[in-house]
């Protein structure tokens, strides 16, 4: 699997239960919200106790990967606006109506979330640019093409549709909520 | 003030006498729902470490000030963490279970189980954390030890206390539910591993085959320990009948189940052998005979001395397992609704064959949670 990238880490390697956690916590008080911290750690507890924490915390767990002895644990820390979920493009379809799309062959994906989000887990096929990564990319799209952006809740992919309306696109579409509310096929990496 | 530390020996203390305790578990929800500490004189509350770490306000209003009150995690890191903010809200009596349910789950309880023949003895080892139960027959300076677990210290100090050397250690089956520590024990005392041999096909160390109708005998006074073919749990399954008093069924029969036959995945293939030792090999022997497994699942199991122990003929009149009169709904009760298989349990058997070693944190991490091995 290739590396996943995060915008922090914390090293909690050869840490004991709660420590990981303690860390954790204070570690992510200091983050930007929607920016993703990696945990490193040993502790073979911290896995089930990183996701429940998170979960409660409000946070976005991830995933974990495996590396030898040591876990990469991959948390996003919570944003109010996306948990706000408003939207205002004007063209939207829910997550039935794309897997509907998709079954015809007529959809591209975008997938707008951080790209580890996307690594643990996204609709095959989709292509990932990161919402802060639009800008830069935009022009691997093609102005043809039946495009759906999507994110987790609908949230960032409502910006990005509005961003490439702006910029000409004609055919974009967002999709809500998306991913977190997505049962159709998932690929990892 | 400060808290107070409570070893997993008190605290096996507290389980055998039915001493009352509030004891706060504060794994994860999971965790605590997958396995936690048993005892009807215990008080439970589960409240996750990570939900206390501004403080016990959370919980404050639940917890006694009145009595005793022991935190309990994995490993005994949280709870230290957690007995501290409990000290620091006020509260006198506060413990901190030492190791947590890790040292729980390695603590073993002797039990002694009666006088046998000569100067003989016969212990229990009850490991009240995980339902493991293991024997040692003590007889004039030789000991045997039957189902051991992998603290092979406690069996190896047990026997030096009683003035006995180590001659045996004998497993009924290979387990799949917990390490064998009988492999250990041969190589620290240069006693003999014996392992029924039809379980012991992909073994890839020296052993001792134990076979239907072998005798051992321990110390001069020649306490039988009587081998009897009894497959159904494993293809190798073997009961031993010790002095012709106490029958040690392994994993086939215990007080209030009978075994599984789905660890190895072949349950279909083993239930008809299953059958025939409960409902025939078993129905043959004395009803006298007092039936010692090797598992026990539910605090009911345990006697008010410790002990996890019952005669035969009880066992046919009472335990539900033994009732199934028709083939194919035996058949359906053991091979379908099965609980969970134990945690690692391919694992485990690979390392009881010697085809994985794990080091010994390793070991503790495969063996978290509970035995899971019979049906009901």
């Amino acid at each position: 699997m290739a590396e996943i990238k995060s915008d922090h880490i914390l090293d909690a390697k050869g840490m004991a239960c709660p420590m990981p956690i303690v860390k954790t916590k204070k570690e992510i008080e200091s983050i930007e919200a929607g920016k993703v911290l990696l945990v490193e750690a040993t502790d073979p507890g911290s896995k089930a106790d990183i996701k429940a924490w998170a979960e409660r915390a409000g946070h976005q767990y991830l995933g974990t990967n495996e590396e030898g002895d040591t876990l990469k644990h991959y948390i996003r820390k919570a944003s109010e606006e996306e948990a706000e979920g408003e939207t205002s493009f004007e063209n939207v379809v829910n997550n039935d109506e794309l897997k509907q799309k998709l079954s015809d062959g007529v959809a591209t994906v975008i997938d707008v979330r951080e790209s580890a989000e996307y690594a643990f887990g996204h609709i095959p096929g989709a292509k990932s640019i990161p919402l802060g990564e639009l800008d830069s990319k935009i022009d691997e799209l093609n102005n043809e093409d039946d495009i759906y952006v999507v994110c987790r809740t609908g949230n960032r992919s409502d910006l990005a549709a509005k961003k490439l309306s702006e910029k000409g696109y004609k055919n974009v579409t967002n999709v809500v909520p998306g991913m977190s509310e997505w049962d159709g096929d998932v690929e990892k990496a | 003030m400060s808290f107070k530390k409570l070893t997993v020996d008190e605290l096996a203390k507290k389980v055998v006498n039915q001493e009352n305790l509030f004891l706060l578990d504060v794994r994860n929800e999971d965790a605590f729902e997958d396995w936690k500490v048993e005892s009807d004189s215990f008080e439970h509350l589960n409240k996750p470490y990570f939900d206390l770490m501004d403080g016990i306000e959370p919980i404050q209003d639940q917890i006694p000030e009145d009595q005793d009150v022991a935190v309990i995690c994995a490993k005994g890191g949280s709870s230290e963490f957690v007995a501290e903010q409990l000290v620091d809200a006020g509260f006198d009596d506060v413990y901190s279970v030492e190791g947590g349910m890790k040292a729980w789950s390695e603590h073993l309880e002797p039990v002694k189980i009666g006088d046998l023949e000569g100067n003989g003895e016969l212990y229990q080892f009850v490991r009240l954390g995980k339902g493991c139960l293991s024997y040692m027959v003590i007889s004039d300076g030789e000991a045997a030890v039957i189902d051991a677990t992998r603290m092979v210290d406690t069996f190896i100090n047990f026997a030096e206390e009683k003035g006995a050397k180590i001659k045996y250690a004998l497993d009924t089956h290979l387990h799949a539910d917990h390490i064998s520590g009988g492999r250990k024990i041969a190589e620290q005392t240069g006693a003999t591993y014996y392992l029924p041999p039809k379980d012991a096909e992909e073994l890839q160390f020296e052993y001792e085959p134990i076979e239907d109708g072998n005798e051992i005998q321990v110390g001069s006074s020649k306490i039988d320990v009587q081998a009897l073919y009894s497959p159904g749990h494993t293809i190798g399954s073997t009961s031993f009948i010790v002095d012709e008093k106490y029958l040690m069924s392994g994993d086939i029969l215990f007080v209030q189940s009978i075994g599984r036959p789905d660890l190895a995945g072949k349950a279909e293939d083993w239930v008809g052998d299953l059958r025939t030792t409960l409902y025939e090999r078993y129905k043959e022997l004395s009803d006298d005979l007092v039936v010692l497994p090797a598992h026990f699942s539910f605090k009911e199991e345990l006697n008010n001395d410790g002990s996890v122990q019952e005669k035969l003929g009880v066992l046919f009149e009472k335990n539900d397992g033994l009732q199934v009169e028709d083939e194919d709904e035996f058949r359906k009760m053991v091979t379908e609704n099965l609980p969970p298989q134990p945690n690692s349990h391919q694992k485990i058997r690979f390392t009881n064959m010697g085809k994985e070693t794990p080091d010994e944190e390793e070991q503790r991490e495969m063996e978290v949670g509970p035995n899971r091995c019979a049906v009901r």
